[in-house]
């Protein structure tokens, strides 16, 4: 309940927060800190400094660009769910936001967090898999943008360097999409949590992509379930049958009291159904 | 290294000299003396410690006092007026919303916030708003019928 | 009755808890107070080879550390067990550990700082190196033939071996049955949890040596014997202790916690006022847990149903210390209740209470009769399915009739009062059950799966008779205090020995007061929780307040308008036989003409003017009573639970909930249907998503709340509460305990449900909590589901 000691700066831009990185021994960011102040609490986590990036001007606004979506690295989970340009371009990521943690949460941590701290419970990882989206991160080497496949790297690790800092995420619009979780009973995180978009052309699943988190150490893409759903209608059975490949996905399911892997590899292959289902019929 | 904080606790300017690592709902408590706000948990589960901040409900014990820098906090001590109580808070007592009172400040904070997103918030629209909210003696029912009533009754 | 008891009257309490006002341990604070942190230690079972406290000594902002071998030489006794059944063996629970650590959580060494932050950093700064032992954390397998031993002294871990009940008649039941059903199970492990986390805080007046001790208790009298007779050692005299507003208990903050030595005991030696507050995770791991049972049972019947006998055998895993009441728990609040509310002559339990490289486990809400009612209903339920019978038309067969009351049972408890065939009949008409049945039928038609549960519980609340407590094994009597003090200007204080942490005592007991002397609710105050204002008192569990404390109060008021009518009736120059009390209008008047008489008021005023008082009489009007039960009182229900399992996620979702009680009278039905809901939802929780769990090395996987799902809001979609009144003869108030009766019926009438639901798929018991993951195994190793 009470971290350890640590030394605090506040970046007031995003230059300069590289640069603290950069120099200080064993820093972290913070933004909304709801990823970090929690470990810190318990004293998993005692970083010799925090970089308080909450104030950098400029992160936090949502936006439109062409089909795709532009969200600063410091909106919050709320303000995602609640942003009608996330709602009409891409329901299901205002539905992911949505799913996070609880109201409180939701009003404090940011996309950029969650996504820097890469929980395998975090709910953003397998949307931003199922979307396609494109990670835009400052280092001391300038900026450069990072798929989401590229991303995640492993439980808790992902593919920035100590320096570098999310500036914002670009997600492409997908109508036809969906993220469904299931909720772990006490900490709210995803037991598993499916994003699946579905492009429909004449009747027919003319696009898929399949996004888990929850069941492995890094959220993962169940492509071989998505192909299998590609190129005929999103029948009931054919849904069913190109589930049935979620396995696939997995290498070491993780498990823990609640859930073992077995059976979050079960649960993954029931909300993988769900999800492609809700996904197909918003795509009309 | 400490740190200078200036911030508005329920309409009074503060400053404080703090170590970063002092959490908010501790400077509310031992600082300013404001106790209302409970602490439950050591990670974030039960929200207990809900606070306005900037008029949006969070864990006062997942915010670092530095982070509230600058910001308006509002706690229970500080929701209704100088007379009186606020709907919500009137709502709990008129339906017995509360029992041992521990989660009650938090719950009354999370539910304002509730009723502020919509004040015609059903019974699974409130329920479900309290994920972040943990109470062991109600068992919730006359919690959720407060809010409910709360809107019902006007808060807008 | 009078004008408040039966009436929702609105809590008195809750002003100062809806603005932030309560006043909570957590909240005291004093200049130059110490805050105290307490090492805890990581390994179950180990022995410390090397500690060295130097480091945090050196800090900045610390003031003191100390270790085990300090509180012992500065004279701290050890925690003693307060309920010992015979050949009882009690392992040594010292203060602080000196050498050997036996849970995860034990005290190690403890820091007294500046600050709480400091403080947390001199814990961290404590070197400890430990050499681990083995370690048992299973009930059952503590007794196994080479498990490692908790306390080398004490032989298979068995602390005590219990039974009760008639041997010889439950094996004629066997012997003759038509039918007999068996069942082994887990009542699992559950942790108490109540929102505020235990804490402690002292100040030591060196002048007067006085000291004072604030604690999240819900018995500071009790606590305070203990200090002062065993822990402490300083004189009660000398010792106040105050449990201001608790923040819940549910049994967990009745025992007496090395805490509340440690902090009294650094604030004198520091010379300063200290104050320790339990983190969350901290709580989790030295709180007493609750439950933890294994049983192998059977129930033996005819052919047309009737119950004949019921056979138990129960592993009670009681941690490693034995908490203050821990052998009460599976003994004799548990053994006893067997009977249920059915009429079966055979009885026989029997309890082995082991210890193990874990928490201790003492009372959580409910306490041993929980684990008996979800034993015999499951029971009940395996019996309907083998005869083909509905389960509430089997319950309703057997239950015991009204006209039986009093009822002896097999298992020593003599009920009070019942109409358990009305009680079901209450639940059945409420929850239209035949309609859930029907509509299951349909249901199931449709490929879902949908159960209905139902129960029928009783309890035994309000303890306890101090002569049958003592015989049981009790080093204490559970009478309860209360004095009434009218002030001269009519206004009343009432003094209760019992604790309110959350029922609402200051309300219901002001109501009693009120109506038995008359006087508005308003000029009634309720005191509680402080050993320096109330004479004694035995403290709030068991359901016992209103039953015990409350009849305590009634016995005060007898003698308070007694006193009142003999100096009114000399005020009004009267014979004593000739005037009335009016407690309607909280009056003594001459017979038939109300004009001709004197107020409350003015009555107590003249009591302690003392101008003109009849020959004898003393002045003043303060009355204390201390009520020791006839009995026990024992509250039933009969709940209905509707559910459906998702045949894929294998999630529970629960469709109703109809709890239909019998409390006896009610003083405040807004309250008491505060506690059934409450209580219904503790019980859902050990249904659904509450378990308490250790590796076989004994860590505690589920020591916070990311991982001890206690329930949400959402988990119910609300509950539907009704009820019946028998009134209670072993009271003045007719009242029966409310606490715990919720939590008792609502595990089985869950599980029921759930079981119910998943029959059509040959599942016939899975162990608790009722996950998806366990239900989706239970119905893979039925050969069947995805």
């Amino acid at each position: 309940m009470f971290p350890s000691q640590f030394d605090y700066h506040r970046a007031a831009s995003v230059a300069e927060a590289v640069e603290l990185l950069s120099s200080l021994p064993d820093a972290k960011l913070v933004a909304g800190g709801h990823s970090l102040i929690p470990a810190m609490k318990l004293r998993a986590a005692q970083p010799a400094a925090l970089v308080d990036i909450g104030r950098i001007p400029g992160l936090s606004g949502i936006s439109a660009d062409g089909d795709s979506l532009v969200i600063g690295a410091l909106a919050t989970h709320a303000a995602v769910a609640d942003s009608a340009a996330v709602q009409g371009g891409c329901p299901m990521l205002a539905e992911t936001a949505a799913a996070i943690g609880d109201i409180q949460v939701r009003n404090r941590g940011t996309i950029g967090g969650s996504l820097a701290h890469a929980d395998p419970g975090a709910d953003y990882p397998a949307a931003m898999l199922a979307l396609g989206a494109e990670v835009t991160a400052v280092g001391a080497g300038g900026e450069r943008t990072i798929a989401a496949s590229d991303f995640f790297v492993d439980i808790l690790t992902t593919a920035l360097a100590d320096n570098e800092v999310i500036t914002s995420v670009r997600v492409p619009g997908a109508a036809g999409s969906a993220y469904l979780k299931h909720r772990h009973p006490a900490s709210s995180y995803a037991v598993v949590g499916v994003a699946a978009c579905v492009g429909m052309d004449g009747g027919n699943v003319a696009s898929c992509s399949i996004g888990i988190n929850g069941v492995t150490g890094k959220a993962v893409t169940a492509d071989a379930a998505a192909a299998a759903l590609c190129g005929g209608p999103a029948s009931a059975d054919r849904i069913a049958a190109a589930a049935a490949y979620v396995g696939e996905a997995f290498d070491e399911p993780l498990g823990d009291l609640y859930a073992s892997g077995e059976f979050r590899a079960h649960l993954a292959g029931v909300y993988t159904k769900r999800a492609l289902a809700l996904a197909a019929e918003r795509a009309g | 290294m400490r740190h200078r904080v200036c911030l508005s606790v329920n309409g009074k300017a503060e400053e404080f000299d703090v170590e970063p690592r002092l959490l908010l709902c501790h400077l509310l408590r031992a600082y300013v003396g404001l106790t209302g706000t409970n602490i439950g948990c050591d990670t974030s589960q039960c929200g207990s410690c809900t606070v306005l901040m900037d008029g949006k409900a969070v864990k006062s014990c997942t915010v670092l006092a530095v982070q509230a820098d600058g910001c308006e906090v509002t706690t229970i001590e500080g929701l209704a007026g100088a007379d009186g109580l606020h709907p919500v808070q009137q709502s709990f007592w008129d339906h017995h919303g509360l029992q041992c009172g521990f989660c009650t400040p938090g719950m009354i904070m999370t539910a304002v916030e509730i009723l502020d997103r919509n004040p015609d918030a059903g019974d699974a629209e409130v329920r479900h708003g309290l994920e972040g909210n943990i109470c062991r003696c109600t068992g919730y029912e006359n919690i959720v019928k407060s809010i409910v009533a709360a809107g019902a009754g006007g808060t807008s | 009755m009078g004008r408040y008891v039966g009436t929702s009257v609105k809590r008195v309490e809750d002003p100062r808890f809806i603005q932030g006002k309560g006043r909570y341990v957590a909240n005291i604070q004093f200049p130059d107070m110490v805050y105290v942190a307490i090492k805890r230690s990581p390994e179950a079972h180990a022995r410390i080879t090397r500690m060295d406290t130097s480091a945090a000594a050196a800090m900045d902002g610390v003031v003191a550390v100390f270790t085990g071998q300090d509180f012992k030489d500065g004279g701290c006794g050890s925690l003693p067990c307060g309920w010992l059944v015979p050949d009882t063996k009690v392992p040594d629970r010292p203060i602080v550990v000196t050498d050997r650590v036996c849970h995860v959580g034990d005290s190690v060494a403890v820091v007294a700082a500046r600050t709480p932050y400091i403080a947390a950093d001199a814990v961290e700064a404590i070197e400890v190196d430990y050499e681990p032992l083995p370690t048992v954390v299973d009930a059952r397998g503590a007794m196994d033939d080479g498990a490692p031993l908790v306390h080398a002294e004490i032989e298979d871990n068995a602390s005590y071996h219990w039974a009760l009940g008639d041997q010889e008649a439950c094996e004629k039941a066997f012997a003759e049955a038509d039918e007999v059903v068996e069942i082994e199970l887990v009542n699992q492990r559950l942790i108490p949890t109540a929102m505020e986390p235990r804490a402690a805080a002292a100040q030591w007046d060196a002048a007067s040596e006085e000291m004072t001790v604030w604690t999240t208790s819900q018995n500071p009298h009790p606590i305070r014997l203990l200090l002062s007779a065993f822990t402490l050692g300083i004189p009660e005299s000398k010792l106040r202790v105050i449990s201001p507003d608790v923040g819940g208990g549910f049994g967990s903050k009745i025992f007496h916690y090395p805490e509340e030595v440690i902090v009294p005991w650094v604030a004198r030696q520091v010379g300063r006022p200290a104050r320790w507050v339990a983190t969350r995770t901290e709580s989790q791991m030295t709180d007493s847990q609750g439950r933890d049972h294994v049983t192998v049972a059977r129930l033996a019947m005819t052919s047309d149903g009737t119950f004949t006998g019921l056979d138990v055998e129960t592993w009670a895993n009681q941690g490693a210390y034995l908490s203050t009441f821990a052998p009460l728990i599976p003994t004799a609040l548990y053994i006893t209740l067997l009977s249920g509310n059915y009429k079966m002559p055979g009885v026989f339990g029997k309890v082995h209470g082991t210890l193990t490289n874990t928490v201790p486990v003492d009372a959580y809400r409910g306490a041993g009769r929980p684990e008996a009612a979800y034993l015999v209903e499951r029971l009940v339920d395996l019996a309907a399915t083998r005869l083909g019978r509905d389960p509430l038309d089997l319950r309703r067969q057997n239950a015991i009739p009204k006209e039986d009351f009093p009822y002896q049972t097999p298992v020593a408890f003599l009920y009070d009062s019942g109409d358990y065939d009305r009680l079901m009949a209450t639940a059945a008409d409420r929850a239209d059950y035949a309609g859930m049945r029907a509509a299951q039928a349909e249901a199931r038609g449709e490929g879902k799966l949908r159960g209905v549960g139902v129960v029928c519980c009783i309890e035994a609340s309000g303890p306890a008779p101090s002569a049958v407590a003592g015989s049981l094994g009790s080093a204490v009597g559970f009478w309860e205090s209360g004095e009434i003090r009218v002030h001269p200007t009519g206004q009343v204080s009432v003094f209760t020995g019992s604790h309110s942490h959350g029922q609402g005592h200051e309300t219901t007991l002001a109501q009693v007061a009120a109506d038995e002397l008359g006087v508005p609710i308003e000029s009634v105050e309720v005191v509680h929780g402080d050993t320096g204002r109330i004479n004694f008192g035995m403290g709030t569990y068991g359901s016992r307040s209103a039953c015990v404390g409350g009849s305590a109060l009634v016995r005060s008021a007898e003698k308070v308008r007694a006193k009142v009518l003999k100096l009114g009736a000399h005020l009004l120059e009267a014979a004593e036989e000739d005037v009335v009390y009016d407690r309607e209008a909280g009056r003594v008047h001459v017979k038939g003409s109300p004009d001709r008489g004197k107020d409350f008021g003015e009555l107590a005023f003249a009591a302690y003017t003392a101008h003109n008082m009849p020959e004898g009489m003393e002045p003043g009007l303060n009355v204390v009573s201390f009520y020791d039960p006839a009995n026990f009182t024992f509250p039933a229900s009969s709940h209905i639970c509707e559910v459906d399992v998702c045949p894929d996620t294998w999630e529970v979702r629960i469709l109703r909930y109809v709890a239909v009680d019998d409390v006896g009278k009610v003083i405040n039905p807004m309250i008491v249907e505060g506690q059934i809901q409450g209580g219904v939802v503790q019980g859902v929780g050990q249904a659904l998503t509450e378990i308490g769990s250790y590796s076989d090395d004994g860590q505690l996987l589920s020591g916070t709340l990311l991982e001890y799902a206690v329930p949400r809001a959402d988990l119910l979609p609300g509950i539907e509460v009704d009820r019946i009144e028998t009134p209670s003869p072993h009271n003045p108030l007719g009242v029966k305990g409310a606490g715990e009766m919720g939590t008792i019926a609502a595990t089985p009438a869950v599980a029921n449900a759930v079981l119910d639901a998943l029959a059509p798929l040959g599942v016939s018991h899975i162990e608790l909590p009722l996950t998806p993951e366990r239900i989706w195994r239970a119905v893979q190793a039925a050969g069947n589901g995805a």
